[in-house]
């Protein structure tokens, strides 16, 4: 029966089942909702599945439609692959219950058929190993990422979606050019056939590679927002509806990032390795350190401040390009861990903003007035999880930051261990500026409406879930590095 | 120079132009025309170096991830024009909002 | 106007190098490339079908297939939450189309219809197949669109749907299928594989024909907002969120 159970083919599950359950709740607007939830539970099983398959079997490759690569596509799943699909599986069933209360019906039935099909693109995005697959699989997240925020109508809400929807196509179509490069150049569009042929061709690496690497890279940041490319992050996460912003700083920015570095640490490694370009990331992540969480500190709305610490937050993944001299080292162990704090972290911080949305009618952070005396849990979330964004111990942020420190010390590269403290610092600086604010009572009482209780409690539990993380290092760590075996460069320690 | 590189340079051509216009233009319907443009460009490259053997007939491969292109591409700007009317609704204009035309 | 100038003048040498790196990009490509074609030709035996795109599109490299036509689908779901408040398709039959439009949609439409059926078949040994078919019955939809034509309202709801899901849906369906049986996502087995995909590629113009002709309409048909409860009712919900956000 065990045997049985992790012999399922679960990676194609993920992709197959919230693809199905868009159908369905589009077909039956009716039942949407109960449909979105059950799939979403699904997706966490099929997760679990994919695991234990892969801790028995290590990592996991299928050739869809039977034929291998170059031919065909695969599928692939590998320790950061399974991470990523586990924080979407979470933070995704955590954001569905939220949503089953949040939206009223006439909402509700935009939203779950869209949210099914962001599910089924970043499932199918963490399992691809075909760049133009990949090419498919960011427009149908992009598309349905800019559905979602424009959801609630408002003017706000619609020129965000718009800005992000033409960033998002613009980098899009840079990734693609350097896809048609690459293709051209190499004969094939599969991860590791092209790894294999980049190792033999690096030394005399052509214009056009270099070129496909740029364009590449330029387009996948600015799908991941790292600064100066951020700008169309704050008014699109700032004015999407709760649950939307949560999923879009906690998954959707994270899925470029992902993919750029499988690119960056298996395709490009020949040429990349050591090179200066490293640094240039390496100093537009702590630009976006220090200029997002200055410009949080500013902000008078929460989840305006709340996306500008995604803003912050990113920069501090890009600090895996000086530090990380391959896949399995020190601080890619702690960019990893990072990502699934983050994605918990954040999302809870938004969920609770949404919280408090509902229950006063506004998000000024001057005028929270006395919150944690009636939204005691929703309070607590947003410590938590601001717990976990300052990088404090217990939790999972501070490990992510431990791991990048220890490694920025080990090299000596004490520049980036200030611009990580001082980040730390403006972190805690504006969280510490918006509890503050709970406790006080504002200058004019509002009306009060009542939070559901699912909108509460998934609000704490992704923060609580982010600080067992902290907790939960050693099997974490562990699971991340079930490596690639087919992969020619960068395997392993 | 062969017939297929000087395509494939016309595709980058319109690239650049496409971003040019995308940078430039404050009218968000030139915008999305201008994302049409750059999109066309990178089919062309990817098509036109489809056939740059002389003596071997096109690549398959590259004509199949085109045709999955523009539909791709007709699905993004049916998304792009209807947004773009209702900012214009909502708003009074069809710009975003920090570059109202005075 | 300033800002414009010094936007002008800072872009345009920056695009310039970019243009040329490009360029030389391009130019250095190597002469001959190493083709897919020999494995596609080698292959394509089994694939079903005896047109080299096709066979990529629909049986290779299927699986993008089935997410692009997600894509459409998707495009259609997100057009129809942006709730497009269009007073002049409340009332089509207003005015009547002129005598040009109205002739030419007449005479136009069963030959495009034709046309469909005709690119659908020959996609299997020649350019053509789901994609271009659909397109084309698109475009017919369009035509008829223009001239004043709408669905009745009782066919709006479920049934166009289930239309515009069918292409994906079946797409899905066949994976699961092919999942159970062979072990592996899509994969048609040999001797069946060009049945296979004359049914996808059938359902999908049908699917893809409808979901661009919908688009270009624009417009979600009323009766499913009066599925939940009344218009009225869904109005003021909306203006409701709107204030909270």
């Amino acid at each position: 029966m065990q045997n049985a159970f992790i012999e399922l083919p679960w990676a194609v599950a993920l992709i197959l089942l919230p693809l199905a359950g868009a159908m369905g709740c589009f077909l039956f607007p009716r039942i949407s909702r109960t449909l979105g939830l059950m799939t979403s539970f699904s997706i966490v099983v099929s997760v679990v599945g994919l695991g234990w398959q892969l801790l028995e079997h290590g990592s996991y490759r299928h050739a869809v439609g039977g034929w291998g690569a170059p031919l065909g596509i695969e599928l692939v799943a590998d320790g950061l692959s399974l991470l990523m699909l586990t924080t979407t599986a979470i933070v995704g069933f955590a954001i569905s219950v939220y949503s089953t209360t949040y939206f009223k019906p006439a909402l509700a039935v935009r939203f779950w058929p869209i949210w099914m099909c962001l599910l089924a693109a970043l499932n199918a995005l963490f399992l691809s190993a075909d760049i133009f697959n990949l090419y498919v699989t960011l427009e149908l997240l992009g598309l349905s990422a800019v559905a979602l925020t424009a959801l609630t109508g408002s003017k706000e809400a619609l020129s965000g979606a718009m800005r992000y929807l033409l960033a998002t196509l613009l980098a899009s179509l840079a990734y693609l050019l350097g896809v048609a490069l690459l293709y051209h150049s190499f004969g094939s569009v599969d991860i590791a056939v092209l790894a294999q042929q980049m190792q033999a061709a690096s030394p005399y690496a052509s214009g056009a590679i270099w070129a496909a690497l740029g364009l590449m890279a330029a387009g996948l940041m600015l799908k991941s927002a790292v600064f100066p490319l951020h700008f169309w992050l704050p008014p699109a996460h700032g004015s999407a509806p709760a649950p939307v912003s949560a999923l879009l700083s906690a998954l959707v920015v994270k899925a470029s990032f992902y993919i750029l570095l499988r690119l960056w640490f298996t395709l490009f490694e020949p040429l990349v390795n050591g090179e200066a370009i490293n640094t240039l990331l390496g100093l537009l992540g702590c630009a976006a350190i220090l200029w997002g969480s200055v410009q949080a500190l500013r902000q008078t709305r929460l989840k305006l401040l709340i996306a500008y610490s995604t803003v912050a937050q990113i920069g501090y993944l890009f600090l895996v390009f000086p530090l990380a001299a391959s896949m399995g080292s020190i601080a890619w162990n702690g960019v990893a861990y990072l990502i699934i704090s983050h994605a918990l972290a954040k999302s809870a911080m938004f969920l609770s903003a949404g919280n408090l949305l509902c229950f006063g009618g506004h998000d000024r952070i001057a005028d929270l007035d006395r919150v944690v005396q009636r939204l005691p849990l929703t309070a607590a979330a947003f410590a938590l999880a601001g717990v976990s964004i300052m990088g404090l111990p217990p939790s999972g942020g501070f490990i992510g930051k431990w791991l990048l420190l220890e490694a920025a010390i080990i090299q000596g590269r004490w520049d980036l261990v200030a611009v990580m403290i001082l980040g730390g610092l403006l972190a805690a600086a504006y969280i510490f500026k918006v509890i503050g604010h709970t406790f006080t009572q504002a200058p004019v009482t509002h009306e009060a409406q009542s939070v559901s209780a699912s909108m509460q409690w998934s609000a704490l539990l992704l923060a609580i879930g982010a600080m067992l993380l902290g907790f939960l290092s050693l099997p974490v760590l562990s699971l991340l590095n079930i490596s690639d075996i087919t992969a020619t460069s960068g395997v392993g320690l | 120079m062969n017939p297929a590189s000087f395509y494939a340079l016309v595709g980058i051509g319109l690239f650049c132009l496409g971003l040019f216009g995308l940078i430039m233009n404050s009218h968000l319907l030139r915008k999305i025309l201008a994302i049409n443009i750059m999109g066309s460009g990178v089919f062309l490259v990817l098509v036109a170096l489809a056939g740059r053997a002389e003596n071997m007939p096109a690549d398959p491969v590259p004509h199949a991830m085109v045709i999955t292109g523009i539909v791709v591409a007709i699905s993004a700007t049916a998304l792009a024009l209807t947004l773009m009317l209702r900012v214009a609704s909502e708003t009074g204009h069809a710009t975003l909002p920090d570059e109202v035309e005075k | 106007m300033n800002r414009k100038i010094l936007r002008l003048i800072l872009l345009v040498p920056l695009l310039l190098t970019l243009a040329t790196g490009l360029g030389y990009a391009v130019l250095s490509l190597p002469e001959q490339p190493q083709y897919l074609h020999k494995r596609v030709i080698d292959n394509m035996a089994e694939s079903g079908v005896s047109h080299p795109v096709t066979a990529v599109l629909l049986n290779f490299r299927g699986y993008d297939t089935l997410l692009e036509m997600v894509v459409l689908l998707l495009a259609l779901l997100a057009v129809w939450s942006l709730d497009m408040p269009a007073p002049q398709h409340k009332t089509p039959h207003k005015t009547a189309p002129g005598l040009i439009l109205d002739t030419l949609t007449r005479l136009l439409t069963p030959v495009l219809i034709l046309v469909t059926a005709y690119l659908l078949w020959v996609g299997a040994h020649a350019p053509g197949g789901a994609f271009q078919a659909g397109s084309v019955l698109a475009a017919s939809g369009v035509l008829l669109l223009l001239a004043g034509w709408r669905v009745s309202d009782k066919l709006t709801a479920l049934l166009l749907r289930i239309v515009l899901v069918a292409g994906p849906s079946v797409f899905i369906i066949i994976s699961v299928f092919t999942l159970l049986l062979e072990g592996q996502l899509l994969k048609y087995p040999p001797a069946q594989a060009g049945l296979f995909i004359v049914i996808l590629e059938t359902v999908a113009t049908l699917s893809i024909g409808a979901t661009l002709a919908a688009l270009f309409l624009g417009v979600r048909p009323r009766k499913i907002e009066l599925e939940k409860g009344s218009e009225k009712d869904s109005k003021k919900d909306r203006d409701k969120n709107r204030q909270h956000e």
